[in-house]
């Protein structure tokens, strides 16, 4: 080390010190991939984030035909509609016209028990997540039948106002806008009649 | 006196290189000397970024980071702390107003040819910088946890999930929870505050850096350093930034601060363009207001992101859309190859790049109006139009630029 006067770093770099460098390079690599891991995982959701989301019990004895309960669940809006005769009839023509995207709900957005044309347990009973497939924005309920700014065609359903996309009394998506798929239909189950359990498809955990 | 100070600076040069620095980067640092008014914005965008800093540090000694408290507290900042409104609202005009200036620095960089060889990597640094920026805004206007807030937000990382089999995953990882909550209005308050201004700081510094190396373009798009006096080795056509440059730049901090004061004092909201009316709504996660855009800077990405309605080549229109709208910003990047003119400045190119750039400019505009609309099938339509046009301009620019009648440009920079 002494003298340094003529020292070429090229000369000097040797297999062996070349072999030093790499394996150093490759080692320090190795070490900060590691040092990392905890850091990066520690942004997943967090044990408690995901203890959280127990189901929810709803009341809907009192709920009135073309009536929209809102309910929360695991921090989403999961929406309740009793659906009359009329709306209910809706569904088949949308399906004649050929307006839908998915009429027969052939993409997983349900569990088995709601994969029908009303996409539900009991006909009349809607239980969906207000939640546009597109990006996330909550459409808004629009029963009105053939209002000024959705169009003539309009026979009720739900609309995004963020983008534009529409869904009908079933939640199912018309064709050729943003949201590609159908609403989500969350697990539920009906405990009674009247007592309607969601987030969860068996009647015990309540 | 003077010898004393003098005496001091030699002991400080010997142990930092002080004058050295003071000359390279100001007195000595030579640019063109027929800068005109779109070379203010530089040096404004570094006044913004200062406000932003100091303003951002007192907001945060009265912000709280929590879902269940943030709203409260910057109400609490609007009413009971002395000044917090002043405070608060050169926060929020100097995030409007940096993309102002911005976006002006960027197209003054477009007409001039700014991006154009030996300032590629120069035009890198500075997109670098607009991305920072933009993610600084985002971060930013969730931190209120109004309306706006936080579906705005929910927007944003409802993109991350349209990417195929890492989607869901990411955005979870994104946002620490499985829903937008308290999780992630506390680590985008992080990256607000600390990751993001680290990030930002560092990047302008490599930028001036950059600028300095290269030196600055300027009107006529032709090399001030071609041209150097041959006893001094100094451009002919160069002056010192200071004091030349620093004298021309504090008039223009005095016309810009008379507008960013009038906006403060007189229009804070600015009509709801820059604090949106909904977002003085607390956040509801049951309902999104019946009319959502983002804020007005963001609005011509936000309508390419919606413009696509159609699922083709098998892929869903949801990420069409998303990547639509990422190309739109990171498509800049590209001008430096994509220009393919002889010449630089506008001064000195045809027809056809006039019109190519006016038209950029008019759908940069519709699309930000649209943006800030309601969709409507008509809407929609003109959407796609200038979505198009908006593309076009860079895709065809290779071709265009080429083709294009330029005039000569000249051996000196025009008085």
């Amino acid at each position: 080390m002494a003298d340094t006067g003529s020292f070429k770093i090229e000369e000097k770099m040797n297999g062996r010190r070349r072999f030093l460098v790499a394996a150093t390079t490759v080692v320090g690599g190795i070490a900060t991939v590691g040092v990392a891991t905890p850091f990066m995982l520690s942004m997943m959701p967090s044990e408690r984030a995901k203890a959280a989301g127990a189901p929810v019990e709803v009341d809907i004895s009192k709920l009135e035909e073309g009536q929209l309960l809102l309910v929360e669940w695991r921090g989403k809006v999961v929406w309740v509609l009793k659906r009359s005769e009329e709306m209910l009839e809706t569904l088949t023509q949308l399906e004649q016209e050929d307006a839908l995207a998915d009429p027969d709900s052939e993409r997983e957005q349900q569990p088995e028990y709601a994969k029908n044309t009303t996409r539900s347990i009991k006909p009349e009973t809607l239980v969906v997540e207000g939640l546009c497939t597109h990006l996330g924005c909550s459409p808004v309920y629009r029963k009105d039948i053939a209002p000024a700014d959705l169009g003539e065609d309009w026979l009720g359903g739900f609309f995004c106002p963020c983008h534009g996309s529409k869904f009908d009394l079933a939640g199912r998506v018309y064709k050729n806008l943003p949201a590609p798929t159908n609403l989500i239909v969350p697990p539920h189950t009906y405990l009674s009649d009247s007592l309607l359990l969601i987030g969860s498809e068996s009647k015990e955990s309540a | 006196m003077s010898k004393e100070k003098n005496s001091m600076m030699s002991w400080i040069d010997k142990r930092f290189p002080l004058t050295a620095n003071w000359k390279a980067h100001l007195t000595e640092y030579y640019a063109p000397k027929n800068f005109n008014f779109w070379y203010y914005f530089g040096s404004l965008a570094f006044l913004v970024l200062v406000n932003q800093f100091i303003t951002g540090i007192f907001l945060t000694m009265n912000y709280k980071p929590d879902a269940g408290l943030a709203f409260a507290s910057v109400e609490y900042i609007m009413r009971d702390v002395d000044y917090g409104w002043l405070i608060r609202y050169m926060h929020s005009t100097g995030a409007s107003m940096f993309f102002v200036v911005v976006y002006l620095h960027m197209f003054r960089g477009m007409m001039y040819g700014s991006y154009r060889k030996p300032r590629e990597l120069l035009w890198l640094i500075g997109m670098g910088i607009f991305f920072v920026l933009m993610s600084l805004a985002f971060t930013g206007y969730i931190l209120p946890w109004g309306q706006m807030s936080y579906w705005g937000a929910q927007v944003i990382v409802s993109m991350f999930g349209a990417i195929p089999v890492i989607g869901d995953t990411l955005s979870h990882w994104l946002l620490g929870d499985f829903m937008l909550s308290d999780a992630a209005l506390n680590r985008f308050f992080a990256y607000h505050v600390v990751t993001l201004p680290i990030l930002l700081l560092v990047l302008v510094v490599v930028h001036i850096i950059a600028l300095h190396e290269v030196g600055s373009n300027n009107p006529d798009g032709i090399e001030i350093k071609a041209n150097r006096d041959p006893q001094t080795n100094i451009p002919v056509d160069g002056i010192p930034f200071h004091p030349y440059y620093s004298v021309k730049d504090i008039f223009g901090v005095v016309g810009f601060l008379i507008v960013f004061c009038g906006i403060i004092f007189f229009a804070p909201e600015f009509g709801g363009y820059f604090l949106e009316h909904n977002n003085f709504i607390p956040a509801n996660t049951l309902q999104t207001p019946d009319h959502i855009a983002p804020v007005w800077y963001f609005t011509p990405y936000y309508s390419m992101l919606r413009a696509v309605t159609v699922n083709f080549l098998g892929v869903d229109a949801k990420l069409w859309g998303v990547i639509l709208m990422a190309a739109s910003v990171m498509i800049f990047a590209f001008l430096p190859w994509l220009d393919r003119s002889p010449v630089k400045s506008i001064r000195y190119k045809g027809p056809i790049f006039k019109f190519a750039l006016a038209m950029f400019v008019l759908s940069f505009i519709v699309l930000g109006f649209l943006g800030m609309k309601s969709p409507t099938p008509l809407y929609t339509l003109l959407a796609q139009i200038f979505t198009f046009i908006y593309f076009a301009f860079f895709i065809l620019m290779p071709w265009y630029s080429k083709i294009d009648k330029t005039k000569p440009e000249p051996t000196r920079v025009k008085e």
